[in-house]
């Protein structure tokens, strides 16, 4: 099975470039990804993988080149479609758990109330505490309930791991094969930490200098390198 | 369950391979319940879409039988146990066999030393 295969199109990108006012982000992206699939977005800082989401997000533009997800090119609208988890943090310090959830909540209607309160205690957060007094991890697993408790045909998660402790790691990593809906969602998922991410991933996107080097199964990659993600990594960008 | 992702075989066949060896082991029994696979991957931590082809490959090879509204059970025929115990040795010898190869060693030598061995763990044994 090739990483391509019958299922229907998610997301297609045809010769898209993005430049910024002095870097050149994405050099020619070809891109197909399709439904029901978990896919990680691999590469070094700067590579292009956050640019690469937040243009999936419709938050920037291609300067060349099309981008379609499911079907439509993405802007305000259909941001009504996808949940984007950003790098950054932008949560109010001033809320508490239950009122930042109740205050995002209010912006969509495909909210599921009942999800985001499993989520809150398989996370195991209070949802009293003030954000202001939450561990950096414990604001990490905030972000992804308030990015997996919508009912989305598209998640978008832009590096969830980064800088947070394994344990918060491994509660979002459960979290999101839990709540994986494979006959309706696709997850796109950025992360420098291929080992804990590994078992998740249908597929991979190696990227580099804002160009795809490897898109295929990780299945394949690992029968054709012989090795983990983890370690192919290394050989792609030695 | 030690799933290996530097294993060049596939994580679903690895997990194929789990159950049989827990058959065979006798940890599982014909007719036993196993989990769904969306337990299945919330217990091992592994893509669903990987512990369904899993799934799927134990339906094909005749391992489990999936019975509609109940779950997936281990196919209860008496017969099964002996057909996994022999294709799971068949697998080592093949493997050990390989490994003589690789290491230069001619059948006769290999058949040699694979029987002086055992003739010697079963003095200590």
């Amino acid at each position: 099975m090739t990483a391509i295969d019958q299922s229907p199109t998610m997301i297609e990108i045809k010769g898209v470039h993005k430049r910024y006012l002095l870097k050149q982000a994405l050099n020619g992206i070809d891109l197909q990804i399709k439904k029901g699939s978990i896919v990680g977005l691999l590469g070094p800082n700067g590579s292009g993988k956050s640019t690469l989401l937040k243009m999936m997000a419709g938050l920037i533009y291609p300067t060349s080149g099309t981008i379609l997800v499911n079907g439509r090119e993405p802007d305000v609208r259909n941001k009504q479609q996808i949940a984007y988890l950003p790098e950054i943090d932008s949560l109010y310090s001033w809320m508490t758990v239950k009122e930042t959830l109740q205050f995002i909540s209010a912006f969509y209607s495909d909210w599921q109330v009942d999800k985001a309160s499993l989520l809150l205690h398989a996370m195991e957060l209070d949802e009293r505490q003030k954000v202001r007094n939450l561990s950096k991890g414990m604001r990490a697993r905030l972000k992804l309930i308030a990015a997996l408790a919508r009912k989305v045909p598209l998640v978008l998660l832009d590096e969830p791991f980064s800088g947070i402790d394994p344990m918060s790691r491994a509660k979002i990593i459960h979290s999101i094969i839990s709540e994986f809906q494979a006959d309706e969602q696709t997850i796109l998922l950025s992360t420098h930490s291929v080992k804990e991410s590994e078992p998740m991933f249908d597929d991979v996107i190696f990227l580099q200098n804002g160009r795809i080097k490897i898109h295929d199964s990780a299945e394949n990659l690992r029968s054709e390198f012989g090795c983990s993600l983890e370690n192919i990594w290394e050989k792609v960008y030695a | 369950m030690q799933l290996n992702f530097n294993n060049p075989k596939p994580i679903y066949m690895q997990m194929v391979d789990e159950v049989k060896k827990a058959l065979a082991r006798g940890e599982l029994s014909p007719g036993d319940k196993i989990p769904s696979h969306k337990e299945r991957a919330q217990m091992s931590q592994v893509n669903p879409n990987t512990v369904q082809r899993a799934y799927q490959e134990m339906e094909r090879e005749g391992l489990t039988e999936t019975l509609r509204g109940q779950g997936t059970f281990i196919r209860n025929d008496p017969a099964l146990l002996q057909t996994i115990r022999s294709e799971m040795a068949l697998a080592a010898v093949k493997l050990f066999i390989e490994e003589m190869q690789g290491l230069g060693i001619e059948p006769g030598e290999t058949e040699r030393l694979l029987r002086s061995q055992l003739y010697d763990e079963s003095k200590e044994g």
